[in-house]
């Protein structure tokens, strides 16, 4: 079980990210910074590795002439993220 | 990692999920305010009906000026309504340090005005036929579903307090006549118990 736990989301942002995208469709840059109150470089920073992970998909559209980027967890992202919290779980109610 | 930690990161997850699907910052008093506020103005609307009233008869028979005289209370209790009940959570807000126009209270917007719009021009039909006695049946049943419709985007009570209405207005439905009285106890006295409700459950321990 302990394998499971993922390195990918042993960071707060990380989780933090993946904990959005599991409950809304679609979030945007903005909102995901507001939420977890974070700067741009350190939020950017996070989401890139998350996405070269593949755990997460990026849109980058134009509205109007403004571009707007928007994100959304994969299947392969929901699962690793499900199968963490799982493994989370275990070890706590292991230690109890 | 140590299951301190583990424990942290897991009630910071939940807390994430909720507070980016939910707008959380609903205060008690904008329930509490808008009932007393509904109140007041059912006492208004039932002394312009009274003027009208002939003899026992209990179906309603207004004048056209009073009609008028209605809508423009109707509008007002609806505008004086908004504006303390958004300054309430506005205050709320401000003191949790939460961000009062994010994407979580407007979809709580949107998701409560589909079916309020709808409810609205639905009452306009009505009147325009001169169906008055259905008009507070009609506001009950949609203001509850416009609840039960948002109860997805903020504090999940709301949804009992849009069952309640909408049943009312149901039961409202089949004793047209008595509308201001269902309408004073759904507007007012339900508002008015929600409110209370949720300033003891959630507003008293933030603060």
């Amino acid at each position: 079980m302990i394998k499971d736990l993922n390195k990918h989301f042993e960071s707060r942002v990380r989780l933090g990210v993946m904990s959005i995208l599991m409950v809304n469709d679609s979030v945007d840059f903005s909102t995901l910074k507001e939420t977890l109150e974070l700067t741009d470089g350190n939020l950017a920073s996070h989401i890139a590795a998350l996405e070269k992970n593949g755990y997460i998909l990026v849109y980058k559209q134009f509205v109007g002439k403004k571009p707007k980027t928007t994100y959304e967890a994969t299947k392969v992202g929901r699962d690793s993220f499900l199968a963490h919290l799982n493994a989370l779980e275990f070890l706590l109610n292991m230690k109890k | 990692m140590n299951t301190n930690q583990h424990l942290e990161n897991l009630s910071e997850i939940r807390n994430i999920m909720e507070r980016s699907t939910k707008f959380i910052s609903l205060s008690g008093l904008s329930g509490v305010s808008a009932g007393l506020i509904a109140l007041i103005g059912s006492y208004i609307a039932y002394l312009k009906i009274n003027r009208d009233k002939s003899g026992d008869e209990v179906i309603l028979n207004i004048t056209e000026s009073t009609s008028k005289e209605l809508f423009v209370l109707g509008i007002a209790i609806l505008v004086l309504a908004l504006i303390f009940g958004s300054l309430f959570t506005l205050i709320k807000a401000k003191k949790r340090a939460d961000l009062t126009w994010n994407s979580t209270s407007k979809k709580l917007f949107i998701n409560i005005s589909i079916p309020l719009i709808a409810g609205g021009i639905f009452c306009l039909a009505l009147m325009k036929y001169g169906m008055f006695g259905f008009i507070a049946p009609a506001t009950l049943i949609f203001y509850g579903l416009g609840c039960i419709n948002a109860s997805h985007h903020t504090l999940s009570d709301i949804r009992y307090l849009g069952l309640f209405n909408l049943c009312l207005g149901l039961i409202n439905l089949f004793f047209i006549g008595y509308g201001l009285l269902f309408w004073a106890f759904g507007f007012g006295v339900l508002h008015i118990v929600y409110g209370t409700i949720m300033y003891i459950k959630y507003d008293m321990k933030n603060v």
